[in-house]
């Protein structure tokens, strides 16, 4: 892997979050700096900022896109205890010229009495839907029933979770093999206090959100998690960033044709990374849940994947140029050369350069950004 | 199978202090990484504790450039038909009739990958640069391991055959023989010049051109006529070795006996010491003979530990059956290298061949290279010649699926070749139609032509979910930036009867302020899709309303008036509208008076203002008062 470019992001403070939208054409930033910036890629792959603007009256933690089908929309949440929601207003022609656009603010969701400390949009199957978790330990979720008027949002649900909360996630799918579901993370550092992670359900009947499932056996502060992309799997697979990285798979447990109450889960843990060998901050997917990310207090970001036979490997590492490389990984070894001397020379002669250059094929390559 | 550990790669963010952590996001094909600071959230109470603490960059990171290549390009196009033509051979054929058929598509690879790697040099040459040097490497070795794996597996040729297979792999791959051979011949005098022995001993003897190597002797012969018995007794042992013809009629038995014959008739030379006298003569007869120390003497010549095993397997053991391989091919490679330096993964992938090992090859493939396509591409077509289910059925074909979605995953970041991945997806029959449902969604939707594009592939696979998203989004877009008629006609597509009365109520309201509709074309050709949401029907009837009253059709356009308010279609907020734009109609003596009556009691009946009903009277003419026989002025009949 290699830098391609970097992006000088102009915040006036350490930024929080950043966040691409669906299509990977935009993306936001947030910052303690209390706003949020807003990115577009232009055909050549450079990135501009096209709107920069105040959000919070406190850090600003997460920033959030909504699903394209609902128009250009943000949620940001922030320390200052409040959460927002964000449109994007078709400006003046001079504007666009000028590559720029216009953000207003649509709604402030004001119910917490504490930071809050993630927002999500649940997935839009569910219609557009706003999901808040807070250091008070409470988990809201708002809908917006007429999506052409964003500035209408009812607080539809409000789960007390008993513990502080610092991260939520929402089950992608939209199989209707199994209901809406959502996890919470609690980074209340108590062990005592029992299992950190959460999972919520839908129940059809009583139109409310029940447990259904705790993981006893993180014991230590959550401070990410997040479901896979489901791939017409019947399982779950969940990613929780604690003092290491963890995989769940939660199997649901055939229900009897007279239980009303949440689906009960099998879980099993599918693998357990401690390579960062330090707390472990944030987890995320890619699109097709092949690698998963995670980033650590040893100043690294991590990726893992599992090959054909469901066995996880970190391939690769990511590491800030200041930060010493500990835990489990050296340097990178034999595996970059495929083609040795051999093969070289005969390459050499077909195209007569000197013999004795060595080829170093796949990694540390230079940078190749100049176009062909 | 073992698993080789390998090391994960580090790639350097260049970030400015220690101490910081990297937050991240995953993107199309990269991932951004950025400084930040992560802390439990209850201990940040300002951001005064990070006073001075600017924001670092955002660094884009990606995986590899290989799909951004220009001429790589090509070779994904090509293989890319290769590989839809390779999953539409039937099943049904006998595997004798198969055989060839994968043996063809093998080579059709492989010179996709020989003109790729072609071009690539023209252009290195031409430019004199060596930004994509490692490309032709990379290719060279593939070519190199496809062939061998085509030889081994696909042909699976019998003893016999395969050394001569082995013969033209090796040969294929050292083709810097031909150009010294070129340069020695058109020097003025060739057997003078100083890399004429090479050529003649190493180059074509070694590779068993014996042909080609009395044809060169010849010059020398003619140089020094005192030897010309030597020469003559050399040119007879070349041009006598045996050479094993598959189509003949001589068994492999007999033709052992007669190599062995020869075999010996060599050895009686040496021993006679019959070119003793000529050093290079004697060289010739003793690489003949298969001397092991006299080929090693020799390592520049051959160059490769592999071509060492073909020459000595050609000289010693030409009738070598596929399972002894892997004993030759071990003990050459530990002969030839020597004892400071280590097999290259390149070694390791070509051994695991040898011995028939086909998924170690595939594995090690998979290390060694970045990009899926080779181990896809070959993994795929072993599958399809039945080659990896000797292991178990389920793990074979979880395999190739398994390397083709990663391929294909590749490909979907790429603004042109996602379509290409499509049809891998579909080839894929367990997790292949949800990659691609997953993956055709974020294919960013730059103009109304890629969103057609798009949403073609979707239907043509009844992806409807995908299909409705999609038209969604672009009607989301389109109302967005006030193109009603877009919006419109996006949603209509999309069936989504929510939005499309929400554009018919705009459509109205636009009619309302400005007296005028836009996007009358849509309007008016909007044929069964009208049934889509109420208002849209009216929206599409009442334009139909107006075009017959400017036809002047006035008997039809009253009928459809009639029908618009009796069967409900037009909304009641838009009554006062309808009748307004109507009443120069009602006046008119073509129109039957039932239909007026009904007009102007529906209006003074419904709940619309007092007002408005007022001064809508007032405006009426003396006919449309007239129903309201016996009442003279307009507030007896606004009593009724």
């Amino acid at each position: 892997m290699f830098v391609a470019r970097s992006i000088a992001a102009d915040h006036k403070d350490l930024i929080h979050d950043v966040s691409y939208d669906f299509h990977g054409r935009r993306m936001a930033t947030c910052s303690s700096d209390q706003s949020v910036k807003v990115w577009d890629k232009s055909e050549n792959g450079e990135w501009h900022c096209t709107a920069s603007w105040k959000t919070h009256s406190g850090s600003v933690w997460r920033v959030t896109w909504a699903h394209p089908e609902f128009g250009q929309v943000l949620a940001s949440c922030s320390f200052d205890r409040t959460a927002a929601v964000w449109e994007e207003i078709v400006g003046e022609s001079n504007d666009k010229q000028r590559g720029l656009s216009h953000w207003i603010k649509r709604t402030t969701l004001v119910d917490s009495r504490t930071s809050v400390t993630d927002v999500k949009f649940a997935p839009k199957h569910m219609g557009l839907m706003l999901t808040t978790c807070s250091a008070d330990g409470v988990v809201r979720i708002y809908e917006a029933p007429d999506v052409m008027n964003l500035s209408q949002w009812s607080l539809q649900h409000e789960i007390s979770c008993k513990l502080s909360c610092s991260c939520i996630s929402w089950n992608p799918s939209s199989s209707r093999a199994h209901p809406a579901m959502f996890a919470v993370g609690s980074d209340d550092s108590n062990v005592t206090y029992g299992g950190k992670v959460q999972i919520y359900e839908y129940n059809e009947n009583t139109r409310k959100y029940a447990k259904a499932e705790t993981l006893m056996t993180v014991t230590d502060a959550v401070h990410d998690i997040a479901f896979a992309p489901n791939l017409g799997r019947s399982f779950h697979v969940l990613a929780i960033a604690t003092k290491d990285v963890r995989i769940f798979k939660l199997v649901p447990m055939r229900k009897e044709s007279t239980s009303t109450g949440p689906t009960k889960f099998e879980v099993q843990i599918v693998a357990q990374f401690d390579n960062h060998n330090s707390q472990v901050w944030r987890v995320s997917w890619n699109i097709t849940s092949t690698l998963l990310a995670s980033s650590g207090d040893d100043g690294c970001v991590r990726l893992w994947k599992a090959n054909y036979m469901d066995n996880w490997k970190c391939t690769g590492i990511l590491k800030g140029d200041g930060s010493p490389l500990t835990g489990s990984s050296g340097q990178p070894t034999a595996m970059s050369t495929v083609v040795g001397s051999s093969v070289q020379t005969s390459q050499n002669a077909l195209n007569g350069m000197s013999a004795g250059s060595i080829a170093k094929l796949f990694a540390e390559q230079d940078s190749l950004n100049e176009p062909y | 199978m073992e698993e080789v550990d390998v090391e994960p790669a580090v790639t350097n963010i260049p970030a400015a202090s220690s101490g910081t952590h990297l937050g991240f996001a995953w993107g199309p094909g990269d991932i951004l990484v950025y400084e930040t600071l992560y802390k439990c959230h209850s201990f940040i109470t300002s951001r005064l504790e990070f006073p001075g603490t600017g924001s670092g960059d955002i660094h884009e990171v990606r995986k590899d450039e290989d799909i951004y290549s220009p001429i790589l390009r090509k070779l994904f196009n090509e293989s890319h038909h290769i590989f839809v033509g390779l999953q539409t051979i039937r099943e049904d054929l006998p595997s004798k009739n198969k055989k060839p058929q994968f043996v063809s598509i093998s080579k059709n690879y492989r010179s996709v990958i020989r003109a790729c790697m072609e071009e690539l040099q023209q252009v290195l040459q031409k430019w004199q640069c060596n930004m994509e040097t490692r490309y032709v490497s990379i290719l060279l070795a593939i070519e190199l391991i496809w062939n061998l794996c085509e030889v081994l597996f696909i042909d699976a040729a019998p003893a016999g055959s395969l050394l001569l297979h082995l013969l033209d792999w090796v040969r294929l791959h050292k083709a810097d023989v031909d150009e010294k051979a070129r340069e020695v011949l058109q020097s003025e005098s060739p057997a003078e010049h100083r890399d004429y022995w090479d050529v003649v001993g190493a180059a074509y003897v070694l590779q068993g051109r014996l042909e080609e190597a009395r044809q060169m002797l010849v010059k020398q012969a003619t140089l020094q006529p005192a030897a010309r018995k030597m020469y003559k007794q050399m040119d007879t042992l070349l041009s006598k070795m045996p050479f094993y013809n598959p189509g003949g009629t001589q068994t492999l038995t007999e033709f052992d006996v007669k190599w062995r014959h020869w075999h010996e008739e060599v050895d009686r030379c040496l021993q006679d010491n019959s070119f003793a006298s000529n050093k290079h003569l004697e060289l010739i007869c003793k690489i003949l003979v298969g001397d092991e120390d006299t080929l090693l003497e020799h390592k520049d010549l051959l160059s490769t530990w592999y071509h060492f095993l073909v020459t000595r397997l050609l000289f010693c053991h030409p009738t070598v059956k596929p399972t002894e391989l892997h004993y030759y091919a071990q003990s050459c490679l530990t002969m030839f290298l020597d004892s400071r330096s280590v097999p290259e993964p390149l070694d390791s992938i070509l051994l695991a061949a040898f011995e028939f090992d086909i998924h170690q090859v595939i594995k090690d493939c998979s290390i060694a290279l970045n990009n899926w396509w080779f181990v896809a591409h070959l993994t795929d077509l072993l599958d399809h010649c039945k080659l990896l289910q000797s292991h178990n059925l389920h793990f074979g074909s979880n395999l190739r699926e398994f390397l083709l979605l990663e391929y294909a995953s590749g490909l979907f970041t790429h603004h042109s070749l996602w379509q290409l991945a499509v049809d891998y997806f579909d080839h894929c029959p367990e997790f292949g139609r949800v990659y691609l449902e997953l993956q055709i969604e974020r294919v960013p939707l730059d103009t109304e032509r890629k969103a057609l594009k798009v949403l073609r592939i979707c239907e043509q696979r009844q992806m409807s979910e995908q299909v409705r998203s999609i038209c969604k989004i672009m009607a989301m877009r389109a109302l967005r930036n006030n193109r009603l008629g877009s919006a419109l006609s996006w949603s209509i597509r999309a069936k989504d009867a929510a939005f499309a009365t929400l554009i018919s109520e705009r459509f109205l309201q636009d009619y309302c302020a400005r007296g005028t509709f836009s996007d009358l074309d849509l309007i008016d050709n909007l044929g069964p899709a009208m049934l889509l949401s109420d208002r849209l029907t009216f929206l599409g009837k009442y334009r139909e309303f107006h075009k017959l009253y400017g036809e002047k059709r006035f008997r039809e356009a009253s009928k459809l008036l009639l029908s618009l308010m009796t069967a409900k279609i037009a909304p009641r907020s838009f009554w006062m509208t309808l009748l307004t734009d109507a009443l120069p109609l009602l006046e008119q003596k073509e129109v039957s008076h039932h239909i007026v009556r009904y007009a102007v009691y529906g209006l003074l009946l419904s709940n619309i203002k007092k007002t408005s009903k007022y001064s809508y009277l007032r405006s009426c003419n003396q006919r449309i008062f007239g129903f309201f026989s016996g009442k003279n002025n307009i507030k007896d009949v606004l009593i009724i």
